[in-house]
């Protein structure tokens, strides 16, 4: 099995506190960019990027995966395609002109109408 | 102190023996976690569902035949509220409708195809001793089980079954009465077992191949339930979680899906701006987004439906053609591709939504993309009869009615895919011909193949060629007889899920030609279609009857009575614990029939090469 | 019924997996799918609103329930890597830790959803609402599921570590993967209902 020898355990160990300290100090920055009170786009991208580089840490260093096999990585990226597409299409469904230079964008969902731009 | 020595070193010498100690009736046939057995149980599990689905069925073609003419023999068994002198009411054809569709799709089609199939024939194919995680495969198949006596025992709830067709859409099923609850838990089940299930067919697939056995040489069959397994793995769960977020709309009292301002029958529903205004309910939901989420799913889920029959034509046409299949690569790339792609189709399912023209242009091209590996895989079954030495036995009956039937399906679902032709044929029995085509006389007929063909496997006899004949006739000309002129009527206008059959409709009293001096409307089609649906019903008969009796008194065979090439006929029929006498090992690819200079016209995967 | 599975415990030599482990982050990328589409449905619900609360739950218990969870992560991965090293009393050390950490997470979405209830502010009060019950009560179903196998690798299980103990670390292994993933749900959950 992969990393079975005690001496590379032990810094893999060391790797676990230092990635677990990480994350400590990652919670704190979501938590103060908050208190910054940014428009909503740039919030929700902010707080993306913070969950994001987390998240990554905790995929790839405790769950392995940085060193993981094909199998594992081709599943995922499969997932995280699917993932993207979930999220993203169905909203973009409900725009009306994508790509179109001058019309306005309006959303429409039950019985409230939005005009955007 | 010795004799507890001696007790105790004789104690451990009979667990080594119990190694192989003789299980009690219910751990061999009842919670048995060897994949035969299991195979076997979601098989007649699944044929008994499949025989009630298509009951319910035979019942809503007697009202669509004769709008408000009492159900003959049983119409009394259903009391006032369902058939008051067995007149059946609206609400419950509903019932039957949208209960036919749930039952003959998640509990009936892809419990046989994946469940039973997959089950019984994968780790056969592939020279495992058994699937990677036999007792989750055991708990897969009491989940199903529990699954699907929910959904019947929906049927005796005081407002009846779900009613809001196998769809769902809120705000109907949110607020109907009825059996929508159960079938939400029950879906809850029946995804949960199908998560476990795919999880265990993928591992299996991807670690337990035989020495030799290698992705490229493994049969067309456990591709496509490779395949298969990823999209459930990977659709289901968006079901899931659209089926707890209307389960809370129903019992929670959210409105997830329920726009603000909803008024039905005068009573307010949801508040404008939340439940102050005396509403019941805040509103602020979206009825799109069930759309969304739960043809995110049900989209993969015709592939499931299509792909299993699509590697059992592939096994039965190899092995009756004397032949390899045309294409090996070219099968499975497209499939590989066809999985993938089926991931991105749904919206065509929701043209009528009013989505915006870049989205609808965007699932157009992407469902026109789809056609192609779905043609491939069609061509290359069809080239593959092409100078072959064709045996006409059952299976190869049913294989070979598949592909025209499994074309005008396919064919049928373009005008459906471009969303100017859709915008006439959506919701019209236009679309109900389209799909059924390609499940009934194509995955339906593909079970049937796979069954006379690997019922000697399983039971160590074969089923009777005479039955079977007279069954796929008589099912041929019946259940063409059910779908074609629905193309008719569709395109006449005549709109699905309306339980007199539409005749209300000036467009359905459209005359589409004369016979006999009889005008042919759209709706006296209706009775053309009834008697096909009641005629095929009878032709199930000589299956039933062959299909048991062929258990006892069938013709015995040897292991491999089809003298096939893959794996699973290496091994004893029926198979003993652990599969396989000896370990298998593969020296070839799965289909090498009618090789050069071989001494027989095939070489099975498991021989070894000769000195 | 002892079956004998190939590369339950050693690793299939092509693929380089043991078969538990290919299983769980099949598992896994099932649950990606499942929270994805209710971060969808979020997606969509809050897009098609006039507006959207804020500030409606208490940043402090997110906080604390977050510092909680990663805590329990650290002390599952070393769960694991102390059985990895031989050192069983620290491996149940660890793992107990993680168990006590994931219940104290419960506790305060306990307190949490009782502060909620008592202000009327149940799943029917608002699509925010609904959303935030409905994410975080799946959420805390994991969890309890979660300590439901910990618990049994702590008790019953144990066993195992005497007869097959390359197995029993398999088995701790892919319970730390599984918990790794509701922690990272959760690192996900808490800006987006908490503080956006």
């Amino acid at each position: 099995m992969s990393h079975s020898d005690p001496a590379e355990i032990k810094k893999t160990v060391r790797t676990y506190l230092i990635v677990g300290a990480a994350l400590y100090v990652g919670t704190i920055v979501t938590v103060a960019v908050n208190h910054v009170h940014l428009v909503v786009p740039m919030a929700i991208t902010a707080a993306l990027i913070i969950a994001s580089v987390k998240g990554s840490l905790v995929a790839s260093i405790f769950m392995h995966l940085s060193h993981e096999k094909r199998w594992i990585y081709g599943s995922l990226l499969l997932t995280v395609a699917f993932f993207i597409v979930l999220l993203s299409v169905p909203l973009l469904t409900t725009l009306d002109n994508i790509g179109s230079p001058n019309a306005s964008q309006t959303v429409i969902v039950g019985d409230h109408m939005k005009m955007e731009r | 102190m010795d004799n507890v020595a001696t007790h105790g070193s004789a104690h451990g010498h009979a667990h080594d023996h119990h190694e192989h100690h003789e299980l009690g009736f219910w751990r061999k046939y009842v919670f048995s976690v060897d994949h035969k057995v299991i195979g076997i149980q979601y098989a007649i599990t699944a044929l008994c569902f499949l025989l009630f689905g298509f009951s319910l069925m035979m019942m809503m073609r007697w009202q669509l035949a004769y709008p408000g003419a009492p159900i003959p023999l049983i119409g009394n068994l259903f009391g006032p509220d369902k058939a008051p002198g067995g007149v059946m009411l609206p609400e419950f054809y509903n019932m039957l409708g949208a209960m036919h569709g749930t039952i003959m799709v998640f509990l009936g089609v892809v419990p046989l195809a994946v469940g039973g199939f997959g089950n019984f024939v994968m780790p056969l194919q592939i020279g495992a001793p058994d699937m990677a995680f036999p007792k989750l495969n055991m708990m897969s198949y009491w989940v199903y089980f529990c699954g699907g006596v929910t959904m019947l025992v929906s049927f005796f709830m005081p407002q009846g079954a779900a009613q809001s067709g196998w769809t769902s859409y809120p705000p109907l099923s949110v607020i109907n009465q009825g059996g929508q609850t159960l079938w939400l838990i029950g879906m809850v089940f029946l995804i949960t077992s199908s998560l476990l299930g795919s999880v265990n067919f993928i591992v299996t697939i991807v670690q337990l191949r035989a020495k030799g056995l290698s992705f490229m040489r493994m049969p067309f069959f456990v591709w496509a339930q490779f395949v298969t397994s990823f999209l459930l793995l990977l659709a289901f769960p968006p079901l899931e979680a659209a089926g707890v977020l209307q389960l809370m709309d129903k019992l929670a009292g959210t409105s997830f899906f329920l726009p603000s301002g909803l008024v039905v029958a005068n009573q307010v529903v949801t508040g404008v701006t939340g439940v102050a205004e005396g509403a019941t309910r805040a509103g602020g939901g979206n009825p799109i987004l069930w759309q969304h989420l739960f043809w995110f799913l049900a989209h993969p889920e015709v592939y499931v439906l299509i792909l299993p029959a699509m590697g059992i034509i592939a096994e039965v046409i190899a092995n009756n053609t004397r032949k390899p299949l045309w294409g090996y690569r070219a099968l499975v790339y497209a499939v590989g591709f066809l999985g993938f792609m089926s991931f991105i189709v749904w919206a065509h399912h929701m043209f009528m939504t009013g989505m915006g023209t870049t989205m609808s242009a965007f699932f157009q091209t992407t469902t026109m993309i789809i056609s192609i590996p779905s043609v491939v895989i069609l061509t290359a079954l069809l080239l593959s009869l092409w100078g072959g030495s064709i045996r006409y036995t059952t299976p190869m009956l049913f294989a070979l009615a598949f592909l025209p039937m499994f074309g005008i399906g396919g064919l049928t679902g373009l005008p459906l895919g471009l969303a100017p032709s859709d915008i006439h044929l959506h919701d019209t029995y236009y679309v109900i011909g389209h799909f059924h085509y390609v499940v009934a006389p194509g995955t339906i007929f593909a079970l049937f193949a796979g069954i006379y063909h690997w019922f000697p496997k399983a039971t160590g006899r074969k089923m009777n060629e005479m039955l079977g004949k007279i069954h796929f006739w008589g099912s041929f000309v019946c259940i063409n007889t059910v779908f074609m002129p629905m193309f008719a009527q569709g395109l006449a206008g005549m709109n699905r899920r309306m339980y007199d059959g539409g005749g209300m409709y000036d467009h359905n009293k459209v005359v589409l030609g004369h016979l006999l001096g009889h005008a042919i409307t759209p709706v006296s089609l209706n009775i053309v279609i009834g008697f096909g649906a009641w005629g095929l019903g009878l032709f199930q008969l000589p299956f039933i009857i062959n299909f048991f009796s062929s258990i006892k008194w069938g013709k015995a065979v040897n292991q491999n009575p089809w003298e096939a090439t893959t794996l699973e006929w290496a091994a004893p029929s029926p198979p003993g614990h652990g599969n396989f006498l000896t370990e298998p090992i593969v020296y070839r690819g799965p289909y090498e029939y009618s090789v050069p200079g071989a001494p027989s016209d095939f070489t099975p995967q498991f021989e070894p090469e000769r000195a | 019924m002892d079956m004998n599975i190939p590369y339950t415990v050693e690793e299939r030599p092509d693929t380089g997996l043991y078969n538990g482990k290919l299983g769980v982050w099949l598992f896994l990328a099932s649950e990606v799918m499942l929270f994805g589409a209710l971060f969808s449905a979020y997606i969509i619900l809050r897009s098609g609103s006039v507006e959207w609360p804020h500030g409606e739950l208490s940043i402090p218990f997110g906080t604390a329930n977050t510092f909680i969870l990663i805590g329990s992560s650290v002390t599952m991965v070393m769960a694991w890597a102390s059985l990895k090293l031989n050192q069983w009393s620290r491996h149940k050390l660890f793992l107990g830790l993680t168990l006590l950490l994931s219940a104290a997470f419960l506790v305060n979405k306990y307190f949490e959803y009782s502060e909620h209830l008592s202000k009327g502010e149940g799943p029917w009060h608002s699509t925010f609402f609904g959303l935030y019950w409905t994410l975080t009560g799946l959420h805390g179903l994991h969890i309890l599921g979660g300590m439901t196998v910990m618990l049994y690798l702590l008790g019953p299980g144990a066993k195992l570590h005497k007869t097959n103990p390359e197995q029993f670390t398999n088995r701790v292994e892919v319970t730390g993967l599984y918990w790794h993933f509701v922690d990272l749900v959760w690192i996900f959950l808490f800006p987006i209902l908490y503080l956006l």
